[in-house]
């Protein structure tokens, strides 16, 4: 079970705070696709991913995204109990839509990517650190409920 | 997994763009790779890890200096990577996974230093580049 020190809660908290959820959330899920396109399996009725500048600009990939980080910012309001929040999803994901966990990883590391071109300097060494362990927390959370 | 011509383009503009960097990102990769994920310090029980240590710095070269070498000669990594390839399997024998995870620091610091040229085709080609450089290193493990 992740647990989060006081600092690095205000470390994640304090660039949430500065993200914007709708345009990372499309640029993350966009650049899973693009560097690893066999994570496309999941989307078939998305319309075009042809090319890395037709994913990028897909309305669905975006909206997608959006709800993805969405979810992830509720998750950052209880970072005490990641495994809780995302129970429900994680059955989802398991029962319903067959996703492997490995791709939420893969998710995790195109997210801390895009923070990274977003915030250059500020996204500091250990700043990324406390990120890491966000979204590795989140991985595990996930993939709790499989069975 | 293959390296296409608009991949080694990508690559190369991508070193281009790095520069005389090469060194301080290397070490800035390091660094980040040893925080984040601390089971890699294992293989570094002689360095001074600390922020700004020499020997960090100097491995950060040799490590920016290798990729600069493996750029130059993307058509054939397997030879231009051939004596660091035994030096991996035969002395160092650094597990497999942590190379994703030294890749992933390198592309953090690309991405945080050069955002506008980071896009996603080049984010995409130096992931290629990197998974195939780690393969080159490990190909003689076993």
């Amino acid at each position: 079970m992740v647990h989060f020190t006081a600092e690095e809660k205000a470390i994640i908290t304090s660039l949430w705070g500065k993200v914007n959820v709708e345009e990372a959330g499309g640029e993350a899920l966009g650049r899973l696709l693009v560097v690893y396109p066999w994570t496309q399996r999941f989307f078939d009725n998305f319309g075009n991913l042809s090319s890395a500048s037709a994913v990028m600009g897909n309305p669905k990939v975006k909206a997608h995204g959006k709800k993805v980080l969405t979810s992830l910012g509720e998750a950052i309001k209880n970072m005490d109990d990641l495994k809780g929040t995302f129970a429900q999803l994680s059955e989802l994901h398991c029962d319903r839509l067959h996703v492997d966990p490995e791709n939420f990883k893969l998710l995790g590391n195109e997210l801390v990517i895009v923070l990274a071109k977003h915030f250059g300097k500020e996204f500091t060494p250990q700043v990324q650190t406390s990120w890491q362990k966000m979204v590795a927390g989140v991985a595990i959370a996930l993939a709790h409920k499989y069975h | 997994m293959v390296l296409s011509p608009a991949d080694k383009g990508n690559v190369k503009a991508a070193w281009n763009v790095v520069g005389a960097h090469g060194p301080d990102y290397g070490a800035e990769a390091l660094e980040r790779m040893f925080l984040s994920f601390p089971p890699t310090k294992t293989y570094f029980p002689h360095f001074d890890l600390s922020h700004g240590s020499a020997q960090v710095k100097a491995h950060g070269k040799k490590v920016a200096d290798a990729l600069g070498n493996a750029v130059a000669h993307v058509d054939d990594l397997a030879t231009a990577l051939s004596a660091l390839s035994d030096l991996h399997a035969h002395k160092l024998r650094v597990d497999p996974v942590n190379f994703k995870l030294l890749s992933h620091c390198l592309l953090v610091t690309l991405a945080s230093h050069h955002p506008a040229e980071f896009t996603p085709a080049v984010h995409a080609s130096l992931d290629k580049f990197f998974a195939a450089v780690s393969t080159v290193l490990t190909s003689k493990y076993r």
